[in-house]
């Protein structure tokens, strides 16, 4: 068994209510910060545990909170990013809806930290109940006087609100989601100016992942060197997994990054392997975003050692023959499932989703849907495939935001590794209609 | 200009619903009161249908001292807002990848057939609207649906059959 | 003061210049071209990408080049900044897939658009654009409105550059038309049959990049090509009078603000300039405008004066 921290306590009964998350030792964090330690050293220790954004990004938490601008007189906020909307991803809605108060504790300690006095949540509106959840928590730890003015006598105050977005997944780019809370249209902003410099209403702010900052509790109960000690290399602590796809078992896994994708995969305490004892056909280990691998480098890289469950094994390759952890969306497809679908569905995604600002990512997302739709059904043409590689090729670090790169890459890696698939369809108009392709043969290096 | 006199119309927010609203505005500072319009415009849609009129949207432009055309900028960009009206009932129904690895696009179909309208439409006793929706997120839950603010997972056609006569006995 | 070398080319600029005004400071082909940023404009810029440029050295301190290229136009410079643009091949390669991307939905109907010949669309596709189209669906229609009595849009052919967008709430707090829609369904438009009724409305004519806004006094009334653009003024409460009067003999077929050599506006004219003054005695004329070599509106018959204070680049 992994070692657990942030599902530690989840199914304890009632955690979601403040006496017995308390009587579980929350918000014990809290009180050794606010007696024991400066922001500074909540800072220090942050930094110590390595901890890196559970978003997707993978940014050193601590050193973007070392960002943050602090000019006198001016408010610095800190933003929970609950706007969990990856394919694949479900991990933060699982945590919030459990154990609302876990993501409250952190947020008062990273607050703390940074020297904000005001902090919102920014929740997806298709969360509403969880939102609801989150404020009743909320309310509990005002009246317990963990929020408020002159918190248990420190003298530091926050206040701490929930709000929530209305059906865009780009608000859960940092900047979108600032434009979002100033009750705007999600279109993500020029950088620089970064919100560390001017983020909400043009003040210091820092975005956050709703799992970065519930890890913050244990960094600070523990220490952040003990934090470290979990993990491997500069994949520290744990990490929470959505599996999601044609696995025994779906759901929100806690692993220790480092953990093979091996076991992760098929042992009975996460998928429980492939459903239906079919064949592995690919895995997406990251949410929709991140390239695609085939069967054959899921559970270990093109050098044939392991893969395992940490940022630098997953993109070991890099995207020729490797990944990235991502958000943590693990998507499993059987040997039924058809790629160039899959494809075009992610595709459809990121066509909907495009804010539409720029121009490679507003004409180039529905162009790319349109052409892999039409392969799809039977209609595509033998220069599809070059024209599709070409358009996210151009799309790809053209953009204002990453979810250019976010629509580009699953093309890249589908074309790059099930060439052969996408031919298939071109080339059996009728078949590919009526049966899938099955798994694609593993390239035979010449060396 | 912006027309002042659709002021007239009779659009007017519950009691507790104004309070609520004001609740909602003070967790914002002096002057970013705009910030709440999201949510207040999910309390619109609740309130007033299920969808936002140019009415309904010009009274939430004065709530919050802003122009229409900032609530319409707004409300156009949020795939959760409806622009025009729907039925009593409205399916949101995933059909995002991972979704569809675990058969959605059948239980889609199912619905389709079962309602008799195609996504995007509404059924002829006006009953239900059916949206396809993209991610959201129940990713491990597939197939799924939302309806108001519950989320219906793991479906199977049996339990959208019972899901849907439940609804529609409730609404008729 | 930090120097930036673009093209080869080296300037010293003040701080806070971003790397599309130090290119123009140094002029010449070397700048990127823009076709959302305005510079008379508080907010503009970094949308369409094509004034994207390549760094091949961040900064004297700190020298990597930028991972991605870069909206020329929203990045600063930094001392001893490289840049590339016209000598950048990714620059070129990614600046003409930009274009592709503007024209997949772009209806081009030149032929029967008012703003051909004076498009910044039509020069930009001439110089990065494809011979052919690689897009064989249908393209994105919409029917076309009218905003006010004097202005039209025509959404096909609108790049979304919210210049228009950007110009009214710059001149007025109460802003009735707006970018509607997400994504590639997005639109400008004011939702619900509204005109824009502010002195400075017509504006957005000026600063539209493409066809996508014009003047319903001019429209369909003649080529551009086929009149002189004369400086003038008039006496005007409103606004500064000065203007391009567009002639076709004695008569003034339109009246514009005067762009410079980046088609930008020296100064937002009135309604009353613009749409009401096509009475030749109103005016004061200063004399033929230059018209860049090579322009269309270059046959137009006419000299250059002196008094004519726009500078030739290059």
């Amino acid at each position: 068994m992994g070692r657990k921290i942030l599902l530690e306590k989840i199914n304890v009964e009632n955690i979601h209510t403040y006496d017995v998350y308390r009587k579980e030792g929350g918000y014990e964090a809290v009180e050794k910060a606010l007696k024991k330690m400066t922001p500074d050293e909540v800072v220090e220790e942050v930094k110590k545990s390595g901890l890196r954004g559970r978003g997707g990004a993978g940014f050193p938490a601590g050193m973007k909170w070392s960002f943050i601008a602090k000019p006198e007189g001016v408010p610095r906020y800190l933003l929970c990013n609950a706007d969990e909307s990856e394919p694949g991803t479900f991990k933060d809605r699982y945590l919030m809806e459990k154990n609302p108060h876990l993501l409250i504790e952190g947020m008062i300690l990273s607050s703390y930290a940074l020297g904000c006095n005001t902090s919102y949540i920014y929740i997806r509106g298709e969360f509403m109940w969880i939102l609801r959840i989150l404020e009743k928590a909320i309310a509990e730890a005002y009246t317990n006087g963990w929020l408020g003015k002159n918190i248990k006598g420190s003298g530091y105050n926050l206040d701490l609100y929930v709000t929530p977005g209305a059906g865009a997944y780009i608000c859960g780019e940092e900047t979108a989601l600032i434009e979002s809370l100033e009750g705007k249209r999600g279109n993500p902003r020029m950088k620089p100016p970064f919100p560390a410099i001017k983020g909400l209403w043009q003040c210091p702010s820092v975005v956050n992942n709703v799992e970065t900052l519930a890890s913050v509790v244990s960094i600070v109960n523990n220490g952040g060197d003990e934090y470290a000690k979990i993990g491997i290399g500069r994949s520290t602590g744990t990490k929470l997994i959505s599996a999601c796809g044609n696995i025994s078992k779906p759901g929100v896994y806690e692993i220790e990054l480092g953990l093979s994708v091996e076991e992760f995969l098929y042992s009975d305490e996460y998928c429980g392997g492939i459903k239906d004892g079919k064949r592995l056909k690919a895995c997406v280990p990251g949410g929709s975003s991140v390239p695609i691998l085939p069967h054959y480098l899921v559970t270990k890289t093109s050098a044939g050692e392991q893969r395992l469950m940490s940022y630098e094994s997953l993109a070991d390759g890099g995207f020729a023959t490797g990944s990235m952890l991502g958000s943590g969306g693990f998507i499993v497809f059987d040997e039924d499932q058809c790629i160039v679908r899959n494809t075009w569905n992610f595709t459809r995604f990121y066509h909907h989703e495009s804010c539409g600002q720029c121009s490679p990512c507003r004409e180039g997302t529905g162009w790319m849907e349109k052409v892999l739709h039409r392969i799809e059904n039977g209609h595509g043409h033998k220069h599809d495939i070059d024209l599709l590689w070409d358009v996210q090729r151009k799309i790809e670090g053209n953009t204002i935001c990453p979810l250019g790169d976010a629509a580009a890459w699953p093309v890249a890696a589908a074309i790059r590794h099930f060439r052969e698939e996408f031919e298939w369809h071109i080339n059996e108009p009728v078949k590919c209609l009526e049966k899938n392709y099955g798994l694609v043969k593993e390239p035979v290096l010449a060396i | 200009m912006h027309n002042m006199e659709t002021a007239e119309s009779n659009i007017q927010f519950k009691p507790e619903t104004l309070k609520e609203i004001d609740r909602i505005i003070k967790q914002f500072p002096e002057g970013k009161q705009k910030s709440a319009i999201l949510r207040i415009l999910h309390m619109a849609q609740e309130e007033f249908g299920n969808w936002l009129s140019v009415d309904v949207m010009d009274y939430v432009s004065r709530l919050l001292h802003i122009q229409p055309i900032e609530v319409y900028e707004v409300a156009s960009f949020y795939s959760m807002y409806n622009l025009n009206p729907v039925g009593k009932v409205v399916i949101e129904f995933c059909h995002t990848g991972p979704c569809c690895l675990v058969g959605a696009e059948k239980i889609l179909k199912h619905i389709q057939t079962s309602l008799n309208i195609k996504t995007g439409e509404t059924s002829s006793d006006g009953i239900f609207t059916l949206k396809a929706a993209e991610c959201l997120g129940a990713c491990g839950y597939g197939p799924m649906l939302q309806i108001g603010e519950t989320y219906y997972e793991n479906l199977t056609e049996e339990k959208v059959d019972n899901l849907l006569l439940t609804l529609r006995t409730k609404h008729s | 003061m930090p120097k930036v070398t673009i093209d080869g080319h080296t300037i010293e600029v003040a701080e806070g210049t971003t790397i599309l005004n130090a290119a123009r400071q140094i002029g010449g082909d070397l700048v990127p071209p823009a076709m959302c940023y305005y510079s008379k404009l508080d907010v503009s810029g970094g949308k369409c990408r094509t004034c994207l440029v390549e760094v091949t050295k961040g900064s004297e301190k700190d020298p990597r080049p930028m991972p991605k290229l870069v909206a020329s136009c929203s990045t600063p410079v930094m001392d001893g900044m490289e840049v590339g643009n016209k000598s950048s091949a990714k620059v070129m390669d990614a600046r003409k897939g930009v274009v592709e991307f503007l024209l997949i939905n772009h209806p081009l109907d030149c032929p029967i658009c008012d703003q051909a010949g004076e498009c910044d669309l039509q020069n930009l596709s001439y110089e990065h654009g494809a011979s052919g189209s690689r897009y064989e669906e249908d393209k994105r229609t919409f029917e076309k409105i009218d905003i006010g009595p004097n202005i039209q849009l025509h959404m096909t052919r609108c790049i979304l550059c919210y210049r228009c967008v950007n110009t009214v709430d710059q001149i007025t707090d109460s802003r009735v038309h707006g970018v509607l829609n997400r994504g590639d369904h997005s639109e400008i438009g004011t939702y619900i049959h509204n005109s824009i009724e502010n002195d400075f409305s017509g504006n957005v004519i000026d600063v539209c990049p493409v066809g996508a806004l014009t003047d319903k006094t001019f429209r369909f009334k003649s080529r551009v090509w086929f009149l002189n653009p004369m400086n003038a003024h008039c006496k005007c409460d409103k606004c500064s009078g000065e203007a391009v009067v567009w002639m076709f003999g004695d008569e003034i077929y339109r009246v514009t603000g005067r762009k410079d050599q980046y088609g930008e506006v020296k100064d937002f004219i009135c309604n009353t300039c613009r749409f009401d003054s096509k009475d030749l005695a109103k005016w004061t004329i200063e004399g033929p405008r230059h018209i860049e070599r090579g322009s269309i509106i270059g046959q137009g018959h006419y000299e250059l004066k002196p008094e004519d204070n726009i500078k030739e680049i290059g």
